[in-house]
């Protein structure tokens, strides 16, 4: 081990090159710029002088760090809907029906993720708005006078943010699913469980370090999503990433987008250090 | 006594297959009861019929005199012990112990009492603390009987259970789980293939071929007077042979074999001449240059192909000299014959009624 490490060898530089160029090219380097960037500000002579103002800002006005507490809350929420959806699902694929069928199963979740989230999304809302396919049905049912608007609500983002994140989660339980021993649940069930205390004391324990990753992705993806919050999300309420993007586009501040990028970041790893060590996980442990 | 299970015709088919077929036994209160069969002969597939995990596709289960039709296993009064145990890894011993406890609401201060009894009772005091990966092969057979014990079942079921651990510690841990169930005197049904088990721990074992019972009867009975060519083989070693009946009186018939060679055994009186039979023989049975002048003994000259040492189950391999059979012939223990070596040849015989014979089909 020890001496495969000391031993650089031109083909191995050869191969580490590139993605160390790569790494450092079009990821260390246009952060490096951001972040120089999120610390300057325009002085009344309209020099750029380093400043924390961009910073302070988000703290100072409550509409900045309103919308990023709506923001974390919602993509918690989601994430726990995403898991309690999930579960089953990765459940009954692994331990219920027959392996044959489990694998053409997993394929049909993978595959609303061959057409782009944009296309998905407006998928929902042909089906969802006012003169959508649903509202067409409900109507000619008779089960509603007037169509409804479903779209632009808070209920339905949840559950379009949780659609597509689903598959982030439902893949890593089915991977701890399988390392379950179904003599345990048996067992368990032998012994006077039931479902309640076979889910909670079994099987929640051994899928936990599936959970904790499915979960810190999904919770990642959702307070990074765009386009599903803006498309079929509340007018009346904002999500941080459309706060970046004022920023940038909008009000071209670039250096305050900046730092509210780098506030998205630095507060969701915290979120994500907290819930791990709430849960009492280990990085490491739940990446491999 | 009280009966603390009976089963009543029970099968299982899977499709057009038949693992279970028409099963009937029933076992007392307090008593070791063994299945002892082959491979694939439906054993598991009886017990977890027992316990609730498979639905019979006929036939009855009761347990205590109570049906268990349609019960499902969390709430029947008996525990299964799994074949590779089924320790919860992510509960310490003692968590592991009470989980049948919880289910039932117990208060803590009881569980904690019966989880630490218990513990006492299997050898393992202070070991609630442990992890399930601390634990040796030997103890972890104990917490998983622990676990099921300390719900105090009708039915203890175990589907062999020993067969993960290594020989010595499977030889200890049979003498171990005997005392063990005399001294909680509950009902044990102990599922295992291996024949030296089932002898050593129970009270009545049932011989199982095939999906259906061959014979139950008490380890002693069941070695000395096998009811069926199956079980003559399976249980303990045994020399056969094929042969006709030529004649018979009093209980006891001359065989002739294909290689032309007279025999007589104990035989039931239906078997008439002309009848196939094969008849059987345990290898300490045989008699080696036995006294001359016995009444119905059967004698034989063999030459010794191959000394097998063992120990206390050292064995000779003979075949006889105007045959091609071979034969397993038991040495005793005095050391009277260690003079033998392979190549002499030396005169055999057996009592007649020590043979057992069937007709074969
Ligand atoms: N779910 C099932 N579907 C179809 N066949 C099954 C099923 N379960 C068991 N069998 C068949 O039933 C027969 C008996 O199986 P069982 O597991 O009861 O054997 P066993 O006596 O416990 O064997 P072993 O000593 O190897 O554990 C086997 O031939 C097996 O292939
Ligand atoms: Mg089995």
């Amino acid at each position: 081990m020890n001496a495969a490490r000391s031993r650089i060898t031109l083909p191995f530089l050869i191969f580490v090159t590139p993605v160390l160029m790569w790494l450092f090219l079009l990821i260390v380097l246009p952060h490096i710029d951001l972040l120089l960037m999120s610390f300057r500000i325009e002085d009344d002579a309209g020099a750029m002088v380093w400043s924390l103002v961009n910073y302070l800002n988000f703290f100072d006005e409550p509409v900045y760090w309103r919308t990023f507490t709506r923001t974390a809350v919602y993509a918690i929420l989601t994430t726990m809907i995403t898991f309690s959806v999930s579960l089953p699902v990765a459940f009954y694929i692994t331990k219920v029906v027959s392996p044959r069928f489990s694998g053409f199963l997993s394929l049909l979740l993978l595959m609303p993720f061959w057409v782009s989230e944009l296309v998905r999304v407006y998928g929902w809302m042909i089906l969802l708005r006012e003169s959508g396919v649903i509202n067409h049905f409900l109507l000619r049912a008779g089960l509603l006078q007037r169509p409804v608007e479903m779209l632009y609500n808070d209920i339905t983002m949840v559950m379009g943010l949780v659609y597509t994140s689903m598959l982030f989660m439902v893949v890593p339980l089915i991977s701890v699913l399988e390392s379950l021993d179904d003599s345990l649940i048996e067992a368990a069930y032998d012994l006077g469980g039931n479902v309640f205390s076979i889910v909670t004391r079994i099987i929640i324990p051994h899928a936990m370090p599936g959970i904790v990753s499915g979960g810190i992705v999904v919770f990642m993806l959702t307070l990074g999503n765009y386009l599903t919050p803006n498309l079929i999300g509340g007018k009346n309420s904002l999500w941080f990433t459309e706060q970046i993007y004022n920023q940038f586009i909008a009000s071209f501040n670039w250096n305050q987008g900046a730092a509210f990028g780098f506030l998205l970041l630095i507060l969701s790893s915290a979120m994500v250090w907290i819930g791990l060590k709430l849960t009492r996980q280990k990085l490491s442990q739940v990446v491999q | 006594m009280a009966l603390d299970l009976s089963v009543e015709k029970v099968s299982k088919s899977f499709g057009d297959f038949t693992a279970v077929n028409e099963v009937s036994f029933a076992v007392e209160q307090g008593r070791f009861f063994s299945i002892l069969g082959p491979s694939g002969c439906g054993k598991t597939t009886l017990l977890r019929m027992i316990a609730g995990f498979i639905e019979p596709t006929g036939g009855r289960i009761l347990i205590r005199g109570s049906d268990m039709a349609n019960l499902p296993p969390n709430r029947r009064p008996v525990n299964l012990i799994f074949q590779h145990l089924a320790l919860f890894p992510m509960m310490n011993v003692a968590q592991n112990i009470a989980f049948g406890l919880q289910r039932r609401r117990e208060k803590k201060p009881d569980i904690d009492r019966k989880v630490a009894d218990i513990l006492e009772r299997v050898g393992l005091p202070k070991f609630g603390n442990k992890n399930i990966g601390q634990l040796s092969g030997g103890q972890k057979q104990r917490v998983a009987i622990a676990r099921c014990l300390v719900l105090d079942p009708a039915v203890l079921l175990l589907d062999e259970p020993l067969g993960a651990l290594d020989l010595k510690l499977r030889e200890q841990m049979k003498v171990e789980l005997k005392k063990l169930q005399a001294q909680v005197g509950t009902t044990f049904i102990y599922i295992t293939h291996d024949q030296s088990e089932a002898l050593v721990m129970s009270d009545h074992v049932a011989v199982m071929n095939k999906g259906r019972f061959e014979q139950v009867d008490t380890p002693r009975m069941l070695y000395a007077h096998p009811k069926t060519p199956f079980v003559a083989r399976f249980v303990g070693d045994n020399n056969a042979w094929n042969g006709i009946v030529a004649d018979q009186r009093d209980n006891l018939c001359t065989i002739k074999t294909a290689d032309g060679q007279t025999f007589s055994a104990g035989a039931e009186p239906d078997l008439k001449p002309g009848a196939t039979v094969s008849f059987f023989i345990r290898p300490e049975a045989i008699i080696i240059a036995p006294e001359s002048g016995l009444d119905d003994f059967n004698r034989l000259t063999v030459t010794i192909k191959s000394i097998l040492f063992d120990g206390a189950n050292s064995r000779l391999l003979a075949t006889p000299t105007d045959g091609d059979a071979e034969l397993m012939i038991a040495l005793p223990q005095n050391r009277q014959y260690d003079h033998l070596a392979a190549g002499d040849r030396v005169d055999i015989g057996w009592s007649a009624r020590s043979a057992s014979c069937f007709r074969v089909p």
